[in-house]
This record gives C-alpha cells, sequence and structure tokens, in this order.
C-alpha cells in the first residue's frame, strides 16, 4: 500500500476518534492561549529593561516565539502522542500487533496516534509570527517565505528524528518516559534564540537536541538573518539525521523481544 | 506521635531506595528541569550586561548565583501535582491509599521528603557544571547556611501542601488540568521563578508578597545569597511556616467532603 495514503487513513481514524472529545478543544484552547500570554509578558518584560537582546529585536522574537508554539503543537498533536504509544507497546510488549502488519514499522509508530486538538497551537503560532512579521521594519519577500517553510519542513523532520530517537532506547532502556520529560524542558530553551547561548549549550542545542534547526533558522529565514550556506547545512543535517535515525530504529527492533507479551 | 514519625522515616526510606533504583531516570527528570533556570540566566545575565553589568539591583554575577541556587529550590520544592492527582482520582488508585488507618497527605508528604535526598545527590555534580559554567558570586556565611536549610524544608512544606490542595479539586471535576495551568503561570510570575520579583513591575512585587508563591522560591534563594537581613530572615521563615500551617489545615478541613466525593472513574 501507498505509504502516504496508509499514513494519511492511520492520521484521519486518529483524529476523527479524537474529534468525539470537543470539551478538550476548550481545554488545549484555554491552555494554548494561556501559554501564549505568559509568553509575550516574558518578551514585554525582557524588553522594558533592553532594547536589543543579543542583537534580537522584540518584533525577531515574535517571531522566534510564534515558530516555537509552532513546533511545539505540531509535536504534541502529531509526535508525542506515537512516541508514548510506541513506549507503551514496548514496555507492555504490545508492540507485536503492529510488527506483524505487512508494512513499514516505522511509519505505522509514527502515524497511529493524534491529539488533533492541540493543533489549535499551529493557528496560535502563526498568528505571533504574523504579527512579528507585520512589527518588522525590513520588507518579507518570496524568498523570506518560502526560505521559511523549507527551514520549518526540515525542523519537524529533524525533531520527528530526535523524538523517534530517543524514544527507541525504550527497546534497550524500556522505561524512556523521563526522558521525554527531558526533551519537554530542553524545548523551552527554542523559545529563545540559540545564539544568546554560550558556545557549549549552542552547541549542544545545534547538534545534539536541534532546536538551532527546528526554531531559531525558520524565524531567522523571515527576520532576513539567514545565510543561504545555512539553509544547505540544514537540509544536509536532516539527511544525515534520517538516516541515523533510520538506522536506531533497526537496531532498536532488532533488540525487541517482547517482554511483556 | 512516635507512630507517625516512625511512619514518615519507613516511608522515606523506601522512596529512597525507589528513586537510587530508578537514578538514570530520575536524572533525566532532572536534566529538563534545570533547563529552565539556565534559559532564564542566560536571558537575564545578557539583559544585564547590555545595561553596563547590574539591573534592578542585581549584578550578573548576583542573577548567576540566583540561578544558579534556584535549581536547587527546583529540585527542593517539586510536589504531588495536580494532574497526578487527576490520573490517581481517573485510575481509582486512591482506593488502596483510602483503606489504611494514615492519611494520604502523610504517605505522600514523606514520599517526596524522602525522594528528596535523592534528588539533591543527583544534583550535586550539575551544580559543580553550572557552577564552573557560569561563575556565580556567593559565599553565604554558616547562619545563612543554616536558615537556608530551614527554608527550602519550609518552601517545600508550603509548595507541597498548596499543590495538594489544589490537587483536590479533581475530586469535584476529573479535569483540573486547566486550574493546575493558572497556578504554573501566576508562581511563574510572583514568585521570583522567572526572575527576581525586584525586576518586575511594583504591582507584582505587592500581590506576591500576599500570597505563598513567592516563599516557595525567591526567599530560600535571597536567604542563601545574602541579600536579606537577619530579621527579615526570620520574618520570612516565621511567614513560611504560617502559610505551610494554615494550608495543611485547610487541606484537613476540606478532606472529608471531598472523600465524600470521590467515585474512582477509572477504578
Amino acid at each position: 500500500m501507498n505509504p502516504v495514503k496508509l499514513g494519511w487513513m492511520h492520521l484521519r481514524i486518529s483524529a476523527l476518534n479524537e474529534l468525539q472529545y470537543r470539551a478538550n478543544f476548550f481545554l488545549a484552547a484555554f491552555n494554548a492561549l494561556l501559554a501564549l500570554a505568559t509568553g509575550l509578558i516574558v518578551i514585554g518584560l525582557v524588553y522594558s529593561h533592553t532594547e536589543s537582546l543579543n542583537g534580537w529585536s522584540q518584533p525577531e522574537l515574535l517571531i522566534v516565539m510564534g515558530v516555537h508554539v509552532f513546533i511545539g503543537g505540531l509535536i504534541r498533536a502529531f509526535v508525542e502522542p506515537n512516541m508514548y504509544q510506541l513506549m507503551q507497546d514496548i514496555e507492555e510488549g504490545t508492540l507485536d500487533y503492529t510488527l506483524t502488519r505487512p508494512a513499514d514499522a516505522q511509519l505505522l509508530v509514527s502515524v497511529r496516534a493524534t491529539s488533533i486538538w492541540q493543533t489549535v497551537d499551529l493557528a496560535i503560532g502563526l498568528i505571533v509570527v504574523a504579527i512579528g512579521v507585520v512589527q518588522l521594519q525590513t520588507a518579507t519577500t518570496v524568498a523570506h517565505v518560502t526560505a521559511f517553510i523549507l527551514t520549518i519542513l526540515l525542523g519537524v523532520v529533524i525533531i520527528y528524528c530526535v523524538w523517534l530517537m530517543i524514544t527507541t532506547a525504550a527497546f534497550k532502556l524500556i522505561r524512556v518516559d523521563n526522558m521525554v520529560q527531558m526533551l519537554q524542558g530542553i524545548y523551552q530553551a527554542g523559545r529563545w534564540p540559540v545564539s544568546i547561548y554560550p558556545l557549549w549549550l549552542r552547541g549542544g542545542l545545534t547538534f545534539i537536541i536541534p532546536l538551532a534547526f527546528a526554531i531559531t533558522v525558520p524565524a531567522e529565514a523571515l527576520a532576513d538573518r539567514l545565510a543561504g550556506s545555512t539553509i544547505a547545512l540544514a537540509v544536509a543535517f536532516s539527511a544525515v539525521v534520517m538516516l541515523v535515525t533510520r538506522l536506531i530504529w533497526r537496531w532498536g527492533l532488532a533488540n525487541y523481544s517482547g517482554a511483556s507479551a | 506521635m512516635l507512630a507517625l514519625a516512625r511512619y514518615y522515616v519507613a516511608a522515606g526510606k523506601l522512596s529512597i531506595q525507589g528513586q537510587i533504583q530508578y537514578r538514570a531516570s530520575t536524572y533525566f527528570y532532572l536534566i529538563g528541569f534545570l533547563i529552565e533556570p539556565v534559559v532564564y540566566l542566560v536571558v537575564w545575565r545578557t539583559v544585564a550586561e547590555s545595561q553596563g553589568g547590574s539591573i534592578g539591583g542585581y549584578s550578573a554575577e548576583a542573577l548567576t548565583a540566583y540561578y544558579i541556587v534556584w535549581t536547587l529550590v527546583r529540585a527542593m520544592n517539586v510536589g504531588f501535582d495536580p494532574n497526578a492527582w487527576g490520573w490517581r482520582i481517573q485510575r481509582g488508585r486512591l482506593n488502596e491509599m483510602l483503606s489504611r488507618p494514615i492519611h494520604p497527605f502523610h504517605r505522600d508528604f514523606a514520599w517526596f521528603g524522602g525522594g528528596k535526598f535523592v534528588w539533591i545527590l543527583l544534583w550535586l555534580p550539575m551544580a559543580a557544571g553550572l557552577w564552573i559554567a557560569f561563575r556565580p558570586q556567593i559565599s553565604p556565611t554558616l547562619v545563612e547556611g543554616t536558615a537556608f536549610f530551614v527554608a527550602i524544608w519550609l518552601a517545600f512544606a508550603v509548595r507541597f501542601a498548596l499543590l495538594w490542595a489544589l490537587g483536590m479539586i479533581t475530586f469535584w471535576t476529573t479535569r483540573g488540568s486547566a486550574i493546575f495551568e493558572i497556578f504554573i503561570a501566576a508562581e511563574l510570575l510572583l514568585s521570583g521563578r522567572l526572575v527576581p520579583l525586584e525586576l518586575m513591575p511594583e504591582w507584582t512585587q505587592i500581590i506576591g508578597a500576599w500570597l505563598p508563591f513567592k516563599w516557595t522560591f525567591q526567599f530560600p534563594i535571597e536567604v542563601v545569597i545574602g541579600r536579606l537581613t537577619s530579621g527579615e530572615v526570620l520574618a520570612g521563615l516565621a511567614i513560611q511556616t504560617t502559610w505551610a500551617a494554615a494550608l495543611i489545615a485547610l487541606i484537613w478541613v476540606i478532606w472529608k467532603p471531598a472523600v465524600s466525593k470521590y467515585t474512582a472513574v477509572g477504578g
């Protein structure tokens, strides 16, 4: 079966399942708006004491924040639910049911679950990005928007790969739920451009947990701060991360023994 | 009373053993926690440096000390949050606790209290790393160190009781997470968690003084970084004790009507 068709069908079914619980929408919207208000207060507070944060103006920071909210929404809506499901299946030995199906196991474990209401963050993130762009003093061109879309797509791929690599450790360690807690904590660092961090942390946020590629680089694209070489690096990096993720996934599957099946 | 003390010691020991058993898992959890203050530290240091090296009476080095101590205070004041309460109610996990002759508050308080010893042990190498990376300006006296030790345990008692009381809302509604999010947002802005309250608008400082949040974050930090007089430290410890006593009393008052609402949704 066509992998795209299969993935779409799974996503549709899990989304329809989630759509039954409409109260969750109000909860997700409330949480998203509260997080947005808090984020805006924090940015306002920082810029009440300074005009520039290591060369970043307030509108540019708004764009970073919008991208952070957008990518965070994608993670919570599509990546995390699947990773939690995978962790649970590995721990309980129920991954067998997925592995016996005649389709690629990595694809199946990546499209089984959705928290569709979390997509409210996608809308909020894009609105914040748009407000940041409008407040910018420079003109935003088609090239900027194209680079933004391309780097966002690469960022999504990279973040998915990192989440899957971490989750794959469950094949060996069994309990990795706190690793995901750790990732969620580290993700908060992406709310600020990585260039403000000291070198050692910047390195970690670029190549180990690559929030630089997922959040700062797309924001730089819109703020006219992005060099062409960075886009090339992002493309090359995402290709390497995809390859490594695939290898780690296959290694993980080889270690799976259906512990509690 | 002696029996209760024995229970606390036994439950605390069990918790320590449990946390040591899953130390790698606890470590990951702690790393996720510690990113938050590192982010604040970098942001506010950058702001201070752009303003000539100090902001709101805090030098860049003093801000560094603030956030490094913050990491210990944060590790100390983790409690049983309302989301975990929701899970406990929905899954019917409270049944077993209700069948015991001891109040569940004691079980949770002893469990989390015992776990702090492991958390502090795991925190030490991380604090050393942050110390080397950021070079804070801190040299507490023996009195300040002793007062800090008392203050962080009282901060734990206040925040633990606050979260526990808040979590009891899930007896009435299984969706307590919205209330918890409001709590976290208020705490972030009014406790000194985001930034020392001196850097916030004046009205937040006035509101913050009347709420318990400040006594769980900023106060213990200020005790050890030497920004308070002896009188202020003693007054602060008294306020922490009052908050802890008031919140625990509140829990005891609400408990009976709360349990009468308990239906163990998924039990």
